[in-house]
């Protein structure tokens, strides 16, 4: 098929602009540039943006999707860019109807990326940030060398994911100088009273255990950090003995990190999202009988299912819809959840016409995680043919876990949470009294990988430059491994 | 739009190429060449330098699939990448293993090895007939029908029957419309090339060294296969004796005894008298051994076949020597003491699997 001009892209484009607006999509201006593959794999190796800072990575990712490409593999049909203005980049040899599509898929990110609430911190004006990052990490090349530079960043990359992905969105806790609570000490509170009462109203068991509450919170302001902390490479920044290049590159990183975190954090809703109004836009206004069956190809090759695994494509869309439906028909709240007809419950329509109103609603104040807790339900698993999975220790490979739909919930929630990354804290830089660093992975239920834990040590230590430690569990039991500068130790706790 | 992936690209290359860096080394995954061979498609990872992080293992790991499976069946794929868990930041979709027939893998050893295409010698072309799918026809059997062009067909013969509504788009193809694939037989000229495999199998053969040797024939085979359409293979085993055997046992069997190379050479020899005129064909012949031959004098005997019967006749012969467990291999000094003056003589040593990926590099780097 023909591949779509610029010029047939310019007379399609105001027109579905105009569809997305009329169904209510709020969208930043869109700039559409039509591009090579090569081009395309190069920029989406980058992250979307032009300029980066030089680094390997970009060039494996390159080599990766160029490969991928170009053994007929995979293909990457568009790009968005969360900016205002928003880019977006199609690829050339695409044919008008492809284009089409595309072009209403990118409206509905765009949409998305400017209302959902977990994208309201993001840098708009990224590229300039992105850009100027760059310049500043070329700077440090020119001074202290590619080398040096390079294997800088790579143990900063290897520490990336050591972010409070929450951060951006609720206070940890409280400001100090505000609330003055480290200044003014804490006496002992005693009720008034005659002195031959006062066994009786201040008993001695009560001062008692008031002495030791204080001397406990005494002791919690001498501990460093005094609250465990998530955000690792804040801390690090802040008291690490970096030089200041070195500062400044783990800044880099860090905010680079910040500014990713909400696409990881929305995947399945931000892609069901673009998937929902491109097929929505396509079938109902755009679509020539002409190309009907290569929309239908098309379409169907976003939303197909993989067997054995989740295409964010397909559960986003199918939720999505499964929700419209649910609040057209008025398929929720006290009276419904407690019916147990389940004849009755099928059929149930209270013609509310509620749905579009609620999605909306939804991809305003939803992320991934808080999404499939809401709205994953055990009718919608059961038509989905949803399974959970995991790791078989006896047979050493993953299986298929169960069907019941709490326990599909929970590991589908397990596998999104702090976006499948382990929860780790700092919580003592002075361990041991040797401004030893301390850190603990809050363990949940998956243990971490050990020869990877043991190598990002090593990372660490080079930044930390005393020894480092971090407790977690291993083999089911408790345990601290610890990198010394020298050697990797492990020693069970509760063993002595 | 200026970007300078060039950079980063060359960097990440010589990296991988272990030129630079060293640090970076133990990061890059080279995994098993051969992933899982699933009817025709094969799965070769892509080269990749995993920075390590904090992340899960697999005890207690688990995430949400979707499809069809009892408890208990095992997910596609042996990595925990099924879940959405793994979605990262990167836009599109993350490859780290690529499904391939064996013709584009073929396309890429050459292109990953910069192995020269091979100038077939054979001096008589057969031609052969292949079909190849060109057409459309109206008649075929059901597995051949054209999707698209059966609806195409559906749609214009509703459009002129007016049966077609623009409101409610609905194609129903009925039986007039159905459209086929269909072929022609073409000919093609084709070169002529068996390749012998020769193998120890003597006691001294572990597991570990045919892992090698199967891995490493693997290779060759697809390469050669790429090169010549209508290729031959066969094989022979050898301890003490040697025997012509099937592709199945050749990789399975496990013998014992000593170790008598001459035997090997003396039936393949009398395979190629047999059935190959060299004027017509190709011949291929690899031998496989940990080079710890029977005696001084049959290495001797071994010298003398290969230099007056088999290398005038073959367009390469190559031998590959696995770690021997004894670690007393020597047959493979010896060659190259006394043989190494003919060009089509390549020897290789392998000691490890990592060390496959040089070896056929030294085999086939010469387009012979």
């Amino acid at each position: 098929m023909k591949a779509a001009t610029q010029k047939d892209i310019a007379e399609v484009q105001p027109i579905i602009e105009g569809y997305a607006r009329e169904y209510g999509l709020d969208f930043f201006p869109v700039v559409f540039e039509l591009i090579d593959y090569d081009t395309m794999s190069q920029l989406a190796a980058y992250g979307g943006f032009p300029v980066r800072y030089p680094h390997w990575r970009f060039g494996m990712e390159y080599d990766q999707l160029s490969k991928g490409y170009r053994y007929g593999l995979q293909k990457i049909y568009e790009m968005v860019i969360n900016t205002n203005p928003c880019y977006a980049y199609l690829m050339q040899s695409n044919p008008l109807v492809d284009q089409k599509l595309v072009i209403a898929h990118v409206y509905a990110h765009c949409d998305f990326f400017k209302n959902n609430f977990y994208f309201s911190h993001t840098n708009r004006k990224m590229i300039d940030e992105m850009a100027n990052h760059a310049s500043r990490i070329r700077r440090y090349i020119d001074l202290y060398g590619l080398e040096t530079v390079e294997n800088f960043i790579d143990v900063c990359l290897s520490l990336e994911n050591l972010i409070d992905y929450h951060a951006p969105y609720i206070k940890r806790e409280a400001d100090e100088s505000l609330t003055g609570s480290s200044s003014e000490p804490r006496t002992i509170k005693k009720l008034k009273s005659k002195k031959y009462m006062e066994r009786y109203i201040n008993p001695p068991e009560f001062i008692e255990s008031q002495l030791k509450e204080i001397q406990q919170q005494q002791e919690k302001q001498r501990a460093f950090p005094a609250n465990p902390t998530r955000d690792v490479l804040l801390f690090l920044m802040e008291n690490a003995p970096l030089e200041n290049w070195q500062h400044d590159v783990l800044g880099i990183i860090r905010e680079e990190a910040y500014y990713f975190a909400p696409q990881g954090m929305t995947k399945i809703m931000n892609e069901g999202w673009a998937t929902y109004w491109h097929s929505t836009i396509m079938t109902q206004k755009l679509l020539k009988p002409s190309e009907v069956i290569d929309y239908a190809e098309h379409h169907s090759g976003t939303i197909a299912s993989h067997p054995g695994r989740i295409n964010p494509y397909r559960i986003g869309v199918m939720l999505f819809k499964d929700i419209e439906e649910r609040w057209n028909k008025g398929k929720f709240g006290k009276e419904y959840e407690e019916c147990s007809d389940f004849k009755e419950k099928r059929n149930w329509d209270k013609k509310l016409g509620l749905g579009r109103e609620k999605i909306f609603e939804v991809r305003r104040f939803y992320n991934d995680v808080t999404f499939i807790d809401t709205f994953l339900t055990e009718e919608f698993c059961r038509d989905n043919k949803l399974f959970s999975f995991a790791y078989n220790d006896n047979s050493k490979r993953y299986e298929i876990e169960s069907r019941e739909f709490q326990q599909i919930k929970k590991r589908f929630l397990q596998s999104l949470t702090n976006m499948g990354q382990p929860i780790i804290e700092v919580v003592d830089a002075n361990f041991q009294n040797r401004a030893e660093l301390l850190l603990k992975h809050l363990f949940e239920e998956t243990e971490l990988d050990k020869n990877y834990s043991t190598e990002t040590l090593r990372n660490l230590h080079s930044i930390w430059k005393r020894p480092v430690h971090i407790q977690t569990v291993m083999e089911g039991r408790e345990v601290i491994l610890t990198y010394d500068g020298d050697e990797i130790r492990q020693q069970w706790i509760g063993d002595n | 739009m200026l970007l300078h992936m060039d950079k980063d690209h060359n960097r990440f290359r010589q990296i991988i190429k272990g030129k630079i860096k060293e640090n970076l080394r133990k990061y890059i995954s080279n995994g098993e060449m051969i992933g899982r061979k699933g009817r025709d498609l094969i799965s070769i990872p892509l080269p990749q330098i995993d920075l390590p992080r904090f992340r899960f293992g697999d005890n207690g790991r688990g995430g949400a699939g979707q499809g069809d499976g009892e408890p208990g069946t095992p997910l596609g794929g042996d990595d925990g990448e099924g879940g959405v868990g793994s979605a990262g930041n990167e836009p599109g979709h993350h490859l780290r293993e690529v499904e391939l027939t064996l013709e584009e893998l073929a396309e890429i050893l050459g292109e990953e090895l910069a192995l020269p295409n091979i100038e077939p010698r054979g001096k008589k072309e057969i031609v052969t007939e292949k079909d190849r799918y060109t057409g459309i026809s109206r008649v075929g059997p059901e597995s051949l029908r054209h999707f698209k062009r059966t609806f195409r067909e559906a749609l214009k013969r509703q459009i002129i029957t007016g049966q077609f509504n623009f409101e409610r788009p609905q194609i129903v193809p009925i039986r007039e419309d159905f459209r086929y694939r269909s072929w022609k037989t073409t000919t093609l000229p084709q070169s002529n090339a068996v390749i012998i495999y020769m193998m120890d199998v003597s006691g001294s053969m572990w597991d570990e060294q045919k892992q090698i040797v199967r891995l490493e024939t693997f290779w060759i085979d697809t390469w050669l296969h790429y090169q010549y359409k209508g290729l031959i293979t066969r094989y022979i085993i050898h301890d003490a004796q040697a025997g012509e055997v099937d592709r199945d046992t050749f990789f399975s069997v496990r013998e014992n005894g000593g170790t008598v190379i001459s035997t090997a050479y003396e039936l393949c020899h009398h395979i190629i008298e047999q059935d190959y005129p060299p004027d017509e064909w190709n011949i291929y012949a690899f031998h496989f051994s940990d080079g710890d031959n029977w005696s001084r004098e049959d290495n001797r005997l071994c010298a003398d076949i290969l230099e007056n019967q088999i290398l005038p006749k073959v367009n390469m012969f190559g031998y590959g020597q696995v770690e021997s467990t004894y670690g007393s291999g020597e047959f493979i000094d010896f060659l190259d003491e006394n043989l190494s003056h003919h060009e089509n003589l390549i020897l290789s040593y392998i000691p490890d699997k990592e060390s496959i990926y040089d070896s056929i590099k030294e085999f086939l780097g010469k387009g012979k």
